[in-house]
């Protein structure tokens, strides 16, 4: 190694800790030096959070500076409030023992508003915020001042930020920092991703419109080439001792409780020392606590932690686990990044891993440290999920990750930027756009849109020019836009950010009124967290349901409080329906399992009851090809049913669902209704399908052609329920409605506007509205996933293989059990599943 | 939450209620002596009369918003409201329409009219009666919108006012409360506006294109209905009786 490029106190305080600075912090330590942006992409465990911030450590450290000055010299994003306060937690030893002179502050939703108003007057070297908290920061009047002198933009956990509307949120707030402080460098930090230059593009400015202030990779300069960052890869990292969990046992062929799994995970967590266990839904985590705690003969310190949870709840949780005081948590997603708890010795993932990478970086959260294998366990919750963790595991072994797809920068989040950009300073419109179009999500953006937007932002976009006079933004004699008061800038602050949840209701745990048997104390008692107000308005008194590890009896609704008390004596609580985040199957796995499916060879690598089945299904139907679509017909009871296994994923075959229920009625086949899972769809219906197909042998073909993506989509997406969701995230976003928080005081309904009652308004009167754009491009990749059956429909275009049956086959039982799994909530809903399995193997098996 | 069925199953869904509920009726009842037709926009015919009651239209509520809070909702929401009216009017030909209070969303709703949406109002009150009642929200509005204007008004048996009075005597008509039905059946729930009656008294569900509902499960219809109500829910082909047993709460 060359003469080290650091300080002697660095040096020092390396080897103090028995460190050698590493290859890859070296080269971000030069990088930045010769002010060059940089992408570094290092597994868990390689020192990268301290690789990011080295630059900027040692910079300020040799810095000279009188003490009053006070400039902001590094920023650092992160997706998560709490990943921001563990960073700042973990800068504090460095700083400390070398001595130095570096102020940390963080800056969250939690700051409180006097420190936030000193952090403006007086800022801190380092401050440590979120994507949310970095467009206040801009949209600020002193942003101009504040960020002017900023040196290094770090950008923690960037694959993770860059799939969603946050990070083109923050790909706009990049644009903007560009041109506060055109001299600051960009790190991002980032887990293996397989194409990291989609990230490395985003980190610089593109498109020629924008003078490019930040040096680009040096290749490619002038040439057809795209600006990039540089690129610094750590390699390896020990390879993962990843098992799937054989309980020697059956596995239903449906359900995700994984309710027989339980003793097994107790078991493991009796033999570790710290166990993190992750979940795909919340329910799937309430369900969990309160199985383990049902074995809990040991009484082991096992904890929860959900986003339903109330905040003070978690950061105990959080401070329980820093210190080593738990032996197990059960969570969710809030818990898959980035936050360092070195002790955590095994990490047990329930249910279908969904995506490669994500499993990956759940696995990564065991043993932080890169030289120690991380230890994990997948537990299938039924005999396909069997199927994806295989495929899990392959990709693991060969390190290959689902690409995410390059965003188009979303139009809601747009309109949100340019009012933030108009409460910062006046912007001349020309200026803002190649501003705009520097930021890649946004590269491709024409004029024309942009000038769309801008219209909406100032009078609502409305072809009836009827809100001239009430214009949100103005444009004066000299050209340049400006806010029109005080008010909107607030209501701008009010609205920001990307993530839109459901309308919640606070838990609160109440007390019956002494001697008014029947009556509870409204406004008094505990809260235990938030649940989704559809779910509150689904309970009636009496219901009793999981929350916060707790069985809890539902007593009423108090203006925004669901008021509850401890339930004695249940057995069977319900289990709240909420909504957790159900990550759809990935492509890249979905492609894995139809391969294994396909490929008898690969069989004798699967559990053997797994292998079994796919053989019965053999036996009783067909299995289909690796890039073919398998399509069953059959009668059961008074019902056809037509079966279909794209593995697509869940919205997806959502999507596919209505469309062919549409064909199909038109078809005057009397459809009546469908299920769909990850894997395939069930349709059912009063008129024979096998017999139409008999009929007509390109039927089935004809049913699942790519032009039902035309006509039928356009008609069926205006008129859905998803479609009017997706509506109203946009209007939140942009601003056309107000963001709703816990705990502000409901008006009740009389008096907001549904967003139903707008969209239909606003799709009949101007179906071409910028917001009503947004939400189709949101549908085209989010929650309908359109793009994703259209690229379906094209694979197997020609490559359909239909199997008229008499009875259901093996592979269609599971997702004929779909088939009112949605209705049924409660702990009895996998029994009844079970029943109904039963029921439906015996008739396939005849 | 699923969208995993069809929108034909909301009509289906509350035809099961409908059966289910012994005490449903058609969508004509008796009050006072005269004969209702519910129609399923959620106006009321009089036949007898030739006169249609439509309550609480809120015209202009979008531009009420954009003045109000800088809230940019379409503006299309009166042109809405009056081509389902119009659709109505064209149906049932009647000689009088009564507008049952709440016609504009505040009182400076006349003047924020456009044009074609003015010219629209002219057209339907052609060639008929038209009575604009005091409602809450508009009180203050006497002229400038053609028509007549009252407090209440009675037709055969019937009193028609904006807002349910407490000790109503047989036959009361009103609006006002905006009322809203919820059905809920195997874990999915379907929320319509409807007429509430107690076959003494009728509340008229809003029939303006931006106008929420209250449930009428809330605590606001117990003193109107203190033997119970039967609600008759706009479906998409037709009008639903439900029985308050049926009703779900918010």
């Amino acid at each position: 190694m060359p003469a080290s490029p650091l300080p002697q106190r660095f040096t020092d305080w390396f080897a103090s800790r028995g460190w050698q600075p590493r290859a890859h912090q070296i080269a971000l330590l030069d990088n930045a030096r010769a002010g060059r942006s940089t992408l570094l992409v290092a597994p868990t465990g390689a020192g990268k959070t301290l690789a990011g911030f080295l630059p900027s450590l040692v910079a300020l450290s040799e810095a000279r500076r009188k003490p009053t000055e006070h400039r902001l010299h590094t920023l650092y994003v992160s997706p998560l409030k709490a990943l921001a306060v563990d960073i700042a937690r973990n800068l504090d030893a460095p700083i400390a023992e070398m001595g130095l002179s570096i102020r940390v502050e963080t800056r969250t939703g939690d700051t409180p508003s006097h420190k936030r108003t000193r952090q403006i007057a007086r800022p801190p070297d380092i401050l440590l915020t979120t994507p949310e908290q970095l467009s206040l920061l801009l949209a600020h009047r002193e942003a101009a001042e504040l960020l002017g002198g900023l040196q290094h933009i770090v950008l923690d956990e960037l694959h993770a930020l860059v799939t969603s509307k946050r990070g083109d949120l923050l790909s706009l707030a990049l644009a903007r920092l560009r041109r506060l402080s055109p001299q600051a460098t960009a790190i991002g930090l980032s887990a293996t991703v397989r194409e990291p230059d989609e990230l490395r593009r985003y980190l610089v400015g593109q498109g020629m419109a924008a003078p490019s202030p930040l040096p680009s990779a040096g290749e490619g300069r002038g040439s057809a080439e795209p600006p990039m960052a540089d690129l610094v890869v750590v390699e390896g990292g020990a390879k993962a001792d990843l098992h799937m969990l054989d309980i020697a046992r059956t596995l239903p062929l449906a359900g995700h409780t994984a309710w027989h799994s339980m003793p097994a995970i107790y078991d493991l967590i009796r033999e570790h020392r710290t166990v993190l266990v992750f979940v795909n839904t919340r329910l799937q985590a309430e369900y969990t606590f309160q199985e383990l705690w049902r074995l809990n003969d040991d009484v082991l310190p096992i904890a929860i932690h959900h986003g339903s949870l109330d905040a003070a709840q978690r950061r105990r949780v959080e401070a329980a686990m820093s210190a080593g005081q738990l032996r197990a948590i059960v969570c969710t997603a809030t818990l898959d990044l980035g936050i360092d708890w070195g002790d955590v010795d095994l990490v047990i993932n329930i249910g279908a891993p969904k995506g490669a990478s994500r499993i990956m970086q759940r696995i990564g959260r065991a043993n932080h440290r890169m030289d120690e294998p991380s230890k994990a366990y997948l537990v299938p919750g039924n005999r396909f999920e069997m199927l994806e963790c295989r495929a899990a595991l392959d990709a693991v072994e060969e390190a290959a990750q689902d690409t995410p797809d390059a965003r188009i920068g979303a139009l809601d989040v747009l309109a949100q930027h340019v009012l933030g950009m108009a409460c910062a300073e006046a912007f001349d419109a020309n200026e803002l756009y190649d501003e705009i179009v520097s930021a890649a999500p946004y590269q491709y953006l024409t004029w024309e849109m942009f000038e769309a937007v801008v219209d909406y932002v100032a009078t609502g976009g409305y072809a009836l020019r009827a809100y001239e006079r009430f214009a949100k933004i103005l444009r004066g004699p000299d050209g340049l836009w400006r806010v029109r008061d005080a008010r909107i800038a607030q209501q701008y602050r009010m609205n920001v950010g990307t993530i839109v949840e459901a309308a919640r209701v606070k838990v609160r745990l109440t007390r019956h009124l002494r001697g008014k048997p029947g009556t509870v104390m409204p406004k008094s008692g505990r809260v235990l967290g938030e649940i989704e107000e559809e779910f509150g308005e689904t309970l009636t008194v009496g219901d009793t349901f999981l929350f916060a590890g707790e069985v809890l009896r539902f007593e009423g609704m108090f203006e925004d409080d669901c008021l509850v008390t401890r339930a004695k004596n249940i057995e069977d609580p319900a289990i709240p329906s909420y909504a957790g985040s159900k990550f759809p199957l990935s492509t890249f796995l979905a492609a894995r399992v139809r391969a294994i499916i396909a490929d008898p060879f690969e069989w004798d690598r699967l559990p053997p009851q797994l292998s079994k089945y796919l053989l019965q299904q053999r036996k009783h139907s067909v299995l289909p090809g690796e890039r073919d679509l398998l399509v069953e017909t059959f009668p059961r009871g008074n019902r056809f049913y037509l079966t279909a296994f794209p593995f697509e994923g869940r919205l997806a075959h959502q999507t596919l669902g209505m469309l062919l229920t549409r064909r199909l009625e038109r078809a005057r086949l009397q459809p009546h209704g469908f299920a769909a899972n990850d894997y395939g769809i069930a349709i059912w219906m009063g008129r024979d399908v096998s017999e139409r197909i008999a009929i007509d042998p390109g039927f089935a073909q004809a049913l699942f052609d790519e032009d039902m993506l035309g006509d039928d989509l356009e008609a069926w997406l205006d008129e859905s329920a998803m479609m009017k969701r997706t509506f109203r995230q946009c209007a939140v976003i942009a601003g056309l409605i107000e963001r709703r928080y816990p705990g502000q005081k409901k008006t009740g309904r009389q008096v907001t506007i549904s967003t139903d009652l707008i969209y239909d308004v606003l799709r009949k009167h101007q179906p071409d509205h910028l917001l009503l754009q947004a939400a189709r491009q949101d549908a085209a990749t989010g929650l309908l996933d359109v793009a994703r059956l259209g690229m379906m429909l094209r694979r197997i275009k020609g490559r359909i293989t239909h199997k008229a049956l008499d009875r259901v086959s093996p592979l269609s039982v599971s997702v004929m059990l779909e088939i009112g799994r949605e209705r049924v909530y409660g702990e009895g809903a996998d029994e009844i599943l079970a029943e109904a399995e039963a029921e439906l193997l015996e008739e396939a098996l005849a | 939450m699923s969208d995993s069925s069809h929108r034909f199953d909301e009509d289906a869904l509350l035809s099961l209620g409908l059966r289910l509920e012994k005490t449903a009726r058609a969508a004509g009842l008796m009050l006072a002596g005269e004969t209702l037709t519910l129609d399923r926009t959620g106006a009321l015919w009089l036949e007898a009369h030739r006169t249609l009651v439509v309550s609480d239209l809120h015209l202009e509520k979008g531009s009420s918003f954009a003045e109000r809070s800088g809230q940019f909702l379409p503006p299309y929401d009166t042109r809405e409201t009056l081509s389902c009216l119009h659709e109505v009017i064209q149906r049932l030909d009647p000689a009088c329409v009564v507008a049952l209070g709440d016609s504009f969303h505040d009182a400076r709703g006349p003047e924020r009219l456009e044009p074609g949406d003015r010219a629209m109002v002219a057209a339907l009150q052609a060639g008929r009666d038209w009575i604009w009642i005091a409602g809450n929200h508009d009180a203050t509005v006497r002229e400038g919108i053609g028509g007549s204007y009252c407090e209440h008004i009675a037709i055969g048996g019937l009193t028609l006012r904006h807002e349910p009075s407490a000790e109503a005597g047989e036959g009361e008509i009103a609006g006002h409360l905006h009322p809203c039905g919820k059905v809920t059946m195997r874990g999915r729930s379907v929320r319509r506006r409807c007429f509430v009656t107690d076959e003494r008294r009728l509340v008229m569900p809003a029939f303006g294109a931006f106008t929420g509902g209250l449930n009428v499960r809330a605590a606001a219809f117990d003193p109107l209905f203190p033997q119970g109500f039967t609600a008759h829910l706009l479906g998409d082909g037709r009008v639903f009786a439900i029985g308050r047993a049926m009703l779900g709460k918010d």
